[in-house]
């Protein structure tokens, strides 16, 4: 790490979402850490990626870190703008995202994720912004990358309302309704958050598979409301080099408005 | 010969937008009519319904100005920042103020909006997409139906076509009689204004028909379908116009500020709404060297030549 001060907790998960982006095509992005983790991934491991933007950009080449996902930094050199019916219809349900990052306010053991209300719908004790594009990004991108911090309010037993379906109850149900409904996409294949990696067994269930440096077995158990599978003998999450940390210092973020 | 549309932004409203209308001001994150959305609020509507895929800043400003008493969106926040706080009061019951009544909601995912308005533009009974399976919107929102194909019998979600009374949208430019231009994020712009009753475009700039015909791929919607024109330089800020001026992010961090105290939003609706007569009042008030800040450099396109076939 010569003379870098280590990795923050957000740096990690940028790195390590990056990682997760090796070699893919086609990302449905995000604001926030999200768009940070892509960019890096452009630079370092799937410099052939093309970056899709919500708000109706395909092939962005953004100048600066965007604060909302409509900057008009995405629009400025892009390959295409596309309205919002060709986003959705001609390159989302058509096929053509090979991975997409969701995040929420809560997501349980199967990858199912809430952003639409905490408590009850008709009466909320917390109203989120609902789904955007989420719902059909989920059923329609190839893949699944969640980003999110953990937190036992976030990672729960039971939803308050499933605004995005990931594994379902399980990845039999999950594969049988998939098939019959033509979903698109195989639901999540990785979840990082700010002390791990976590992917789904065979059954559909979220299990770790690394732990990034610095994190503990006693921190990520605290701060999952279910009693979360690990390894026997758990992997650590590869340190970011300093590439790569400069990268996200000098040239993605370099006021730190995300990941210091 | 073809008739002038253009009027200033109160008249624009005045006729065409009435208490209990269906009103989409839309623009995703782009272009969004800040001046239009103002403008109702001093002139007073009320018990609108405010469909749009993101209600943003300004149905936010237009809730908390008592306009509303129904919700029809996708995705409720503000932008890279976070909450709107004045909806949430009026959707929170415990954030109720005495008096107030909850605003009816309708919710969507974007697709799903996209389709409302694809079906209304498109006189169709409904919009298929393959959103909404296992989640539990279609649990909350009876609009959300199923509808199997008549083609092997394969179902998949459907939702209504939505015919908003009145859109409003906002571009770079168009000529008197509204054929319009835009570039940049298109958004829905197109399709909810082919499904409303009434259009009206709002533009920077007001350019010779002829500057429109050099270009005709850059029409998005055509003065056949548009009722008012109006000319509104800064009328989007806010939000922004690709190559005009960039999004006043530093507002919108602002607004999480002034929008979780209800007495400070009523403030900031005296003096940048009530307090000022027309946008080129609120322009004033900032001061010619605010938006000076704000203006991008430049990077036009190329030309393309269509070839002259006479």
């Amino acid at each position: 790490m010569s003379g870098q001060r280590p990795a923050s907790k957000s740096e990690l998960m940028v790195v390590a979402s990056a990682h997760a982006l090796t070699g893919k095509r086609v990302c449905f992005v995000g604001v926030g850490l999200p768009n940070i983790a892509v960019n890096l991934a452009k630079r370092t491991v799937a410099p052939e990626m093309e970056l899709v933007y919500e708000a109706g950009v395909f092939g962005a080449n953004p100048a600066r870190l965007p604060l909302s996902i409509g900057d008009p930094t995405i629009v400025t050199g892009s390959t295409a703008t596309v309205s919002m019916h060709d986003l959705f219809g001609l390159y989302l349900q058509g096929g053509r995202i090979d991975v997409g990052f969701l995040g929420g306010a809560q997501i349980d053991r199967f990858g199912n994720l809430n952003t639409t209300v905490i408590g009850d719908y008709a009466a909320p004790k917390t109203r989120l912004p609902g789904s955007g594009g989420a719902c059909e990004i989920a059923i329609n991108a190839k893949e699944i990358l969640v980003i999110m911090r953990q937190s036992t309010r976030s990672f729960v037993k039971e939803l308050d309302f499933r605004t995005s379906p990931g594994n379902l109850d399980g990845a039999v149900a999950a594969a049988k309704t998939r098939a019959a409904q033509g979903w698109g996409g195989s639901g999540p294949s990785g979840v990082i958050t700010d002390l791990g990696v976590y992917g789904f067994d065979d059954d559909g269930e979220m299990a770790l598979r690394s732990l990034h440096p610095g994190a503990t077995l006693d921190e990520v158990r605290a701060s999952i409301g279910w009693e979360i599978r690990v390894p026997q003998n758990v992997p650590a999450t590869p340190t970011p080099t300093d590439e790569e940390l400069r990268l996200i210092r000098e040239e993605l973020d370099p006021t730190g408005a995300y990941v210091s | 010969m073809s008739t002038s549309k253009l009027v200033d932004m109160r008249t624009a409203i005045a006729a065409p937008v009435h208490d209990g209308d269906t009103v989409a001001i839309e623009g995703f994150t782009h272009c969004i009519s800040f001046a239009a959305g103002h403008e109702i609020i001093r002139q007073k509507r009320r018990n609108l319904t405010l469909a749009r895929m993101t209600p943003d800043l300004v149905y936010d400003q237009m809730v908390a100005a008592g306009c509303a008493k129904k919700l029809i969106f996708s995705w409720l926040g503000n932008p890279g920042v976070g909450s709107l706080h004045a909806i949430r009061r009026r959707t929170e019951p415990a954030a109720l103020a005495a008096g107030e009544s909850l605003l009816e909601i309708e919710e969507y995912s974007h697709h799903g909006m996209v389709g409302r308005y694809v079906a209304g533009a498109h006189r169709l009974p409904f919009y298929p997409l393959r959103s909404y399976s296992e989640s539990d919107l279609p649990k909350v929102n009876p609009l959300i139906r199923t509808v199997q194909s008549p083609f092997g019998g394969e179902e998949v979600y459907a939702v209504p076509p939505l015919n908003p009374d009145v859109t409003i949208i906002h571009a770079q430019r168009a000529d008197a009689e509204g054929n319009v231009q835009m570039w940049g994020l298109l958004g829905c712009q197109k399709e909810a204004a082919f499904a409303a009753k009434r259009v009206i475009a709002v533009v920077e700039e007001i350019v010779p028909t002829s500057v429109i015909r050099a270009d005709p791929n850059r029409t998005i919607i055509p003065g056949l379908i548009v009722n008012a024109v109006v000319c509104e330089p800064f009328g989007a800020h806010p939000s922004y116009v690709q190559g005009s001026y960039d999004r006043d992010n530093a507002f919108y961090r602002e607004w999480d500020t002034i929008s979780r105290d209800a007495a400070a939003t009523e403030a900031w609706l005296q003096e940048w709404v009530y307090g000022v007569k027309d946008r080129a009042a609120y322009v004033a008030k900032f001061g010619g060297d605010y938006f000076k800040g704000l203006t991008p450099t430049s990077a036009p396109s190329g030309s393309v030549d269509y070839g002259d076939y006479r």
